[in-house]
């Protein structure tokens, strides 16, 4: 856009970006995670993960893990844009609020025979992946960890014979006996 | 606890909420309420518009001329479709909306029905809160809440969708008691160490100034009484945003008129020099800034506002402060009187002495003519003719919304309805209608351009079959002016499409609706044409016809900084401060 014919003021100058994990508390009723993603794509916030289970049955409360990247005035404004939304009870930056513990679950579906399974199983163990699934010429792992470990894993993966992974993306939670 | 009708329940609802007035048009999927509004003999009184985006402007004008909450009721698909302006505009700047949509049947929901939308997905981005009522058991506490988050923190537009099952269907209904809703729970209170701390910056700043808002407005008559005492007790000068002109007044000699793309050299240029901005109730929205990196660079900023997400939003602040404008300014004036503070007297003079060399300027300043009527001419003149009755002014958006803004001497609060932040074309005349409703002996006027007006023309026949006698006052250009204006400055004078070549005769056309036609095409006739207007006790249309080549001055151009200001040619150059000969100074 061409500043000097646009009645808009210019973007702002780019400052560093950061990535945070947020966790939000929310009702759970109907459309209320098109609330939350509308609202990221609507003001063209990121989204890098995002996982939500009802985790409390009986008040209905629903926990929402999204990982996003922005500079500081941004994720400040993805905080305080979360919070007005009527269903959001409590949103908590987990990277910044203290010392918090985050998780990822995936499932790899490797192919391969003779060296390769064999290599494939040590990997695994090393990793302290679980064999959940098996056939004479594939196996499907189950590793939990930290993304970094995940990628790590799949990256090695990628040459013996990989297939597809499923991920669920990131969930956290802080340390210490306080609940959020 | 009593049996009845989900349709039956709306109408119970909206009595137990106070309602006197809803704003409408029926069709297919909300025939069992305006059933259930026939036989309850019109216990809320349904006013019958010409198309929904008119419904909701009314509201809005309603609304925001009583601080009550604005209430409409439209058909499924269409009807959600039409009404998505108003709720949109209504968001921008935080009015009370309740609107009550039609859906399908429960059981067509997502079958591409006849007249089926998807209404909450459409309107979820657009709204405040959105409701999809799939159960008649879920419908009573729906109503109530809806009218708890349109009126309460930031206020805003809530739509309830009614499937048309659930409008037949049975049930209890009871009215609530004050009801907390779990989550949501607006912060009405500042922090007392903060608005402590505030008050300090205040007494020991050199160059202060308020920048004040539609907040101002919004939180209610009380906000603008406690800021009109703050600011005569620490002596500060005042400007004001579009939205929140009126809460001071404007005939007030520490008032420096509205700031921003068009406001005034004085009130820009004291944004820019000041060294504290007290902004109260307002959002640093980008006409308000202009080039962000060169805004009020020398300040420390004190932001109240009741929404968290105001914050640090475009401007980063030093000093914020949530909660609703009334009770900070209220608790700012304790703290201020309890410390006896006082502000510093001799910075305080040189600041004003400073303001006054940037008043000298005269911005608003235009040249004056005898042989054709000047669009600031017509509405000075429409002020003074005005001024000392019970006025209340609606806009449409464009050139006429801005003179308007800067001619029109606004001395209370809620008696200025425009459409700030989304800018909507066609917002003036429908908020007439509602404005006059709720304010049936107040004389209401509609600034509008003709090209607005023409966009929803349609609302002066709903002025005519409730007998509201309205005003729309049009400053006839031919043109979109502004349009016109940025295409004349910025885009080498080419007017793409900006000419309107056939317009209708609009004193035929304001008989063709039964209402009162006038046209005014000279200088000379214009004091006579006003009074005509505002004896004529029917809906008038004026053409005011006026010079087509007319700019808006002051105007911050392109991503410029405030001290970068273009001006009239009127205007008083500093080294040439005597009047010329011919110039209409204001």
């Amino acid at each position: 856009m061409n500043t000097s014919t646009s009645h808009y003021p210019s973007a702002a100058v780019s400052e560093r970006v950061e990535t945070r994990t947020l966790c939000v508390l929310v009702d759970n009723e109907p459309g209320v995670l098109a609330r939350v993603i509308g609202l990221f794509a609507g003001r063209g916030y990121n989204i890098d993960s995002l996982t939500v289970s009802e985790t409390e049955h009986e008040k209905h409360l629903s926990r929402i893990t999204i990982v996003t990247r922005g500079t500081p005035m941004v994720l400040e404004q993805i905080k305080n844009q979360l919070d007005r939304l009527v269903p959001v009870h409590r949103v908590v930056d987990v990277t910044t609020a203290g010392p918090a513990i985050q998780r990822e679950l995936a499932m790899v579906k490797v192919r391969g025979k003779d060296e390769h399974r064999m290599e494939a199983l040590r990997l695994a163990d090393a990793f302290r992946a679980r064999v959940i699934d098996a056939t004479t010429e594939s196996f499907v792992f189950e590793i939990t960890g930290a993304s970094e470990k995940i990628e790590s894993f799949i990256a090695l993966m990628l040459p013996i014979g990989l297939v597809e992974v499923s991920r669920t993306g990131v969930v956290a939670i802080a340390r210490g006996p306080e609940g959020m | 606890m009593t049996e009845m009708t989900g349709a039956e329940m709306v109408i119970e609802a909206l009595a137990d909420q106070g309602v006197e007035h809803i704003f409408g048009y029926p069709g297919g999927a909300v025939l069992p309420i305006y059933d259930a509004l026939f036989q309850s003999q019109d216990r809320v009184r349904h006013i019958l518009v010409r198309h929904e985006q008119g419904a909701v402007h009314a509201a809005e004008g309603y609304a925001r001329s009583t601080g009550k909450v604005g209430c409409v009721l439209v058909t499924s698909g269409p009807g959600a479709t039409n009404a998505v302006t108003g709720l949109t505009d209504a968001l921008c700047d935080s009015i009370p909306l309740v609107v009550i949509t039609g859906q399908v049947p429960t059981h067509l929901i997502g079958n591409d029905a006849f007249q089926e939308c998807d209404t909450v997905g459409i309107t979820r981005p657009c709204t405040k809160y959105n409701y999809l009522v799939k159960t008649i058991d879920d419908l009573p506490r729906a109503l109530h809440e809806a009218f708890h988050i349109a009126s309460s923190g930031r206020p805003g537009p809530v739509v309830v969708d009614i499937p048309k099952d659930i409008q037949f269907a049975k049930g209890t209904y009871s009215k609530p008691k004050e009801f907390q809703h779990k989550g949501y729970k607006p912060r009405l209170k500042g922090d007392p160490d903060r608005i402590k701390q505030a008050v300090e910056m205040m007494a020991a700043a050199k160059r202060p100034l308020f920048y004040t808002g539609g907040g101002v407005v919004n939180s209610g008559p009380a906000a603008s009484e406690h800021l009109r005492e703050l600011v005569k007790l620490t002596g500060f000068p005042i400007t004001s945003t579009l939205m929140g002109l009126g809460a001071f007044p404007a005939a007030d000699p520490q008032w420096l008129g509205m700031l921003g793309m068009h406001g005034t050299w004085e009130a820009n240029w004291s944004m820019h020099d000041c060294d504290l901005m007290i902004c109260i109730g307002a959002r640093f929205d980008d006409r308000i800034t202009g080039r962000l990196d060169a805004f009020s660079p020398g300040s420390t900023k004190i932001h109240v506002d009741i929404d968290p997400s105001s914050i640090n939003k475009n401007v980063k602040v030093d000093l914020p402060i949530v909660g609703d404008c009334a009770h900070v300014l209220e608790e700012m004036l304790r703290a201020w009187r309890a410390n006896s503070t006082k502000p510093d007297k001799q910075a305080l003079a040189a600041w004003w002495d400073q303001i006054a060399k940037w008043r000298a300027k005269k911005s608003l300043a235009y040249r004056g003519s005898n042989d054709i009527i000047k669009p600031q001419y017509a509405i000075q003149r429409l002020f003074e003719l005005t001024k000392d009755r019970d006025t209340y002014i609606t806009t449409e958006v464009g050139q006429h919304q801005m003179w308007a803004a800067q001619f029109y001497q606004f001395q209370e609060p809620n008696r200025w309805m425009t459409s700030g932040g989304l800018g909507t074309m066609g917002y003036g005349l429908p908020a007439s209608v509602g404005v006059q409703l709720a304010h049936p002996d107040s004389l209401v006027i509609d600034i509008a351009g003709e090209a607005s007006v023409m966009m929803t023309m349609q609302e002066i026949s709903t002025a005519v079959q409730y007998d509201l006698p309205v005003k729309i006052f049009i400053i006839n250009n031919k043109y979109m002016g502004m349009v016109r204006q940025w295409q004349e400055l910025l885009h080498g004078g080419r007017y793409s499409h900006s000419y309107s070549e056939a317009l209708p005769d609009f004193v035929k056309l304001a008989e063709a609706y039964h209402a009162h036609g006038i046209r005014c095409e000279r200088p000379a006739d214009l004091d006579g044409k006003i009074l005509e207007m505002i004896e004529v006790k029917r809906p008038v249309i004026f053409d005011c016809v006026v010079d087509p080549t007319e700019n808006c001055f002051p105007m911050i151009p392109s991503g410029r900084a405030h001290n970068e200001m273009l001006l009239g040619d009127a205007s008083v150059s500093v080294e040439d401060a005597v009047t010329e000969a011919g110039k209409m100074l204001v």
